[in-house]
């Protein structure tokens, strides 16, 4: 019993970063119809930025924000230049447009970096929390990792609710031409788009670095997860990546505690490949599967 | 005078396409076989890499050209092949090479097939997500179920008087020879067709009585027995079946490898074979300091690159801008050769520049 | 505003051939004619949501068709697109607060918005709910009080009658004539619905296959039974 809450405690501080990732994946999905595989590359970029910047003895938190504006600025830039090129064109090409692009950088990471993994601290203890007298997996910085999503899962409801941006926003992701007959200048939206989901996935980078130590490939399986939370949420809506966070974190703590780590990848792609066959697209999602 | 006429009809290319590609293979073996034997004993063991990694290649391009899927796991199918052939080889060492291959074959055929039926119901990027997952987790199971990373061994046993790389090398090459003959057929074949049909409208194809979801399960069956066999002949190279032959970024190789050479395009799988392979031994051979981590990394980052710029600016790659290039050629010898017309600067209508689309190639 | 050898092409197919035609401030201009004929795009050429190939759009000094789509509304003319357009995910009060979205004056809108429900009580009541519920009348409402919220001073409108009831039609001809009347808006209406468009036109222009085949006064255009028979099948 005790392992089980273990567990549970664990899945969720995990599942709380699968649903930042998979926040960002949304988000561009709404926007441009896109998966971005290159979600975890970027945000290992702008770790490691942050992990340069703390090697000049600069403060944590002012790291940590540069992380997550650099995350804006590198999700603006990559939908204006890599991106808005293969827009229009076939969903594959913008797959395999990400999937260079991360390459790419990982290789980037490699060269000026080196590939040998590196620590990165966290804000908080990491020392786990004792509920009476007894040890549980759960540590002041995995709160603090669930707080901050819970809050950047805040923010965007806010922005997309209740502010005219996001309303623009919205409208773009919905129904781009109707928004530019309104006035919506949509790509300008798509690129804010894209900025708030690299910033969204920078923030996961920084939350995963000082459990699993800071590489080149360090995003990669995260990224596979992440992606597989959103698929599980649906890609439509924010409240669905946080669930679908949740969902996988739990059910690779799961997975990974009773038959071990090796199996964790093996439950990532089991779930996702069993999510895909009941609903091809996702469990939140409100399109209909096409049907002739 | 008619028998001049008789010789030349001999002497004419075979117009029936499957004795055009026989004839072809035939010219290209003994090509290879003399580059073979003129070159040093590591270079036929690089000819055999590349030819291995074509037959990849084309594999993977006849199902992301033909019903249009993605899929960025083909090393796990890879892996799949080498290690039915490694495991076969382990318990009956003394089964033929061609049995053992065709082996291989079959089990990624196999592992294609149950892939090919999640596919079927999946949308290109889900596909890609999914294919992607799989990549990252195969070698990890290998490591788990065959004997962690010290892999099975494989053995080669050439026969007399043969040096074990050029064995290897014309092993295979006869397997891409082999190959491509057969998918060249396939391209020319109303069953290439249905794929391209499915790609372009599924329901479209689907009313005109093609089954959707059997002839994409039929493509990822096909590219993965390709794949099966490249894996098998990766491991006998290797000397071994280990899963660090088969990383996420062997898989992404395949990808680049196709998109560089030109989607759906055979010849195109021949390039980007030869890219995939000689780049990096190119990029070693400029930068002159092979332990620092630039030299390191410089292989992945060109690729990276030359995936994003193919597709944002070149979407034939090699293939397509060279048949782009012909046309164009032609069209303006042929212009040139009519007497009297007036040379025009815009393309005329003589012109058949085609426009390659992402997709198309063949 | 005039619009002057407007030409378009999909591919190989020439959809609008050197279409002229003049709209006088303040009137009704219909355009009409067969299914195909280019209504449509003359509409989207004219918003630039189709690149013309050749001609152009002018109103107030700007050439609308060379400019993107979004700076049209901002020169003062909102397009009512063919199947109303109505942003399904949003709410009724969404989509009109959308329609004001690109000026800064956030009272302005809050106060055009405000007009709109007066106009439009059906959409006062549903302010808050998804457009899911609407009926066709209700959402032509929307899109065309959607348009009003910009404050245009040119209303194009691509067949709003489109899959209405008659009674609902004849009610959105007659809010057509009077917003001209009240706000001297300008209207350039597309219709396949010619006796509905007619009757509350001032000028007529008939499309035949992307070309201009008449222009005159409507109601010369309704009297014709000629030309109705010929151009517009009734």
């Amino acid at each position: 019993m005790r392992l089980f809450i273990d567990y549970t405690l664990s899945g969720v501080s995990s599942g709380m970063i699968y649903a930042a990732v998979a926040l960002g994946l949304v988000l561009i999905w709404r926007s441009t119809r896109i998966l971005n595989f290159a979600q975890g590359g970027m945000a290992m970029i702008t770790t490691y930025i942050a992990s340069a910047l703390l090697e000049h003895s600069v403060g944590y938190w002012a790291a940590f924000a540069v992380a997550l504006l650099a995350g804006l600025a590198l999700g603006a830039a990559t939908e204006r230049l890599l991106i808005r090129p293969v827009e229009g064109r076939s969903p594959v090409d913008a797959v395999i447009v990400a999937i260079g692009f991360l390459i790419f950088l990982e290789a980037l990471a490699g060269a000026i970096w080196g590939a040998s993994p590196r620590g990165f601290p966290a804000p908080f203890s990491q020392v786990d929390y004792l509920v009476g007298g007894r040890a549980i997996a759960f540590t002041p910085f995995d709160l603090f990792v669930v707080l901050a999503v819970l809050a950047l899962m805040g923010v965007m409801l806010l922005l997309f609710r209740f502010t005219e941006v996001g309303l623009r926003m919205r409208a773009s992701a919905f129904a781009p031409e109707v928004a530019r007959l309104l006035g919506v200048r949509v790509n300008r939206m798509l690129t804010l788009g894209w900025a708030l989901a690299t910033m969204a996935g920078a923030l996961a980078g920084l939350f995963v670095a000082p459990a699993v130590f800071l590489s080149p490939n360090y995003m990669d399986s995260i990224l596979i997860y992440g992606f597989t939370a959103a698929i599980v949420g649906g890609l439509e809506s924010p409240l669905g990546s946080l669930v679908g966070g949740l969902v996988i974190g739990l059910a690779i703590s799961y997975v990974g505690g009773y038959l071990g780590s090796a199996f964790e990848g093996a439950g990532a792609l089991g779930l996702l490949v069993v999510v895909l066959m009941v609903r091809p697209s996702g469990l939140f999602s409100r399109v209909q599967a096409r049907r002739v | 005078m008619r028998a001049a006429r008789r010789l030349g009809a001999l002497l004419r290319w075979p117009s029936q396409p499957l004795l055009r590609h026989l004839a072809f293979a035939v010219l290209a073996g003994i090509a290879c076989y003399g580059l073979s034997v003129s070159v040093s004993d590591f270079a036929n063991s690089e000819i055999a890499t590349v030819a291995l990694f074509a037959v990849a290649i084309a594999g993977l391009s006849m199902l992301t050209g033909g019903t249009g899927q993605l899929s960025l796991g083909h090393g796990a199918l890879m892996a799949v092949g080498a290690y039915a052939y490694a495991e076969l080889e382990l318990h009956n060492p003394h089964v033929p090479l061609s049995v053992g291959l065709l082996v291989a074959v079959g089990a990624a055929a196999v592992a294609g097939g149950v892939l090919g039926v999640a596919a079927a119901r999946l949308r290109g990027p889900y596909l890609a997500g999914v294919t992607l997952a799989l990549a990252l987790v195969a070698p990890q199971l290998a490591d788990h179920f065959f004997n962690s990373d010290q892999g099975i061994p494989v053995g080669l046993t050439p026969p007399a008087s043969v040096e074990s790389n050029h064995w290897l090398a014309w092993i295979a090459l006869t397997c891409a020879l082999v190959i491509f003959v057969l998918l060249a057929n396939l391209r020319r074949s109303r069953f290439y067709r249905s794929f391209t049909a499915v790609r372009d409208d599924e329901i479209a194809a689907s009313l005109a009585g093609i089954s959707v979801a059997r002839t994409q399960i039929l493509a990822f069956v096909l590219s993965a027995a390709c794949a099966g066999l490249a894996g098998a002949l990766l491991a006998i190279a290797d000397l071994g079946a280990t899963s660090g032959l088969f990383p996420l970024t062997l898989s992404v190789q395949l990808v680049a490898g196709m998109v560089i050479g030109g989607i759906g395009s055979l010849v195109g799988a021949v390039w980007g074979a030869v890219l995939v392979v000689y780049i990096p031994i190119w990029l070693d051979d400029i930068v002159n300091s092979p332990s620092s981590t630039l030299a390191a990394n410089l292989p992945q980052a060109v690729f990276g690159l030359l995936i994003v710029l193919v597709i944002l600016l070149v979407p034939g790659g090699i293939q397509g801008a060279l048949r782009r290039g012909i046309t164009v050629a032609r069209g303006r010898i042929a212009r040139a050769g009519k007497p009297g017309r007036a040379p025009t600067t815009s393309p005329g209508a003589g012109d058949t520049v085609t426009e390659v689309a992402s997709m198309d190639g063949g | 505003m005039t619009v002057e050898g407007l030409s378009a092409s999909y591919g190989p197919v020439r959809a609008l051939d050197d279409v002229s035609f003049t709209v006088e401030e303040g009137s009704i201009t219909a355009v009409l004619g067969a299914n195909g004929a280019g209504k449509t795009t003359l509409l989207r050429t004219i918003t630039g949501l189709v690149p013309a190939t050749g001609g152009t759009a002018m109103f107030r000094g700007v050439d609308l068709a060379s400019r993107p789509p979004e700076e049209v509304v901002r020169a003062g003319v909102a397009h009512v697109p063919e199947g109303r357009g109505v942003v399904q995910e949003l709410t009724v009060e969404e989509n009109l607060r959308l329609g004001g979205s690109f000026r800064r004056d956030r009272d302005g809108t809050r106060a055009a918005i405000g007009e709109v429900y007066e106009m439009f009580p059906p959409l006062a009541e549903r302010r808050r709910r998804s457009t899911f519920t609407l009926s066709g009348g209700e959402r032509q409402m929307l899109a065309i009080g959607r348009a009003l919220v910009a404050r245009p001073e040119v209303l194009l409108l691509d067949e709003p009658s489109l899959g209405l009831a008659p009674r609902v039609t004849t009610q959105i001809m007659a809010l057509l004539r009077t917003l001209v009347a009240e706000r001297n808006l300008t209207v350039l209406l597309v219709e396949q619905n010619a006796r509905g468009a007619l009757s509350i036109a001032d000028r007529a222009v008939v499309l035949v296959l992307g070309r201009v085949a008449l222009q005159g006064p409507a109601a010369q255009v309704a009297s014709d039974e000629n030309l109705r028979h010929h151009y517009l099948g009734y």
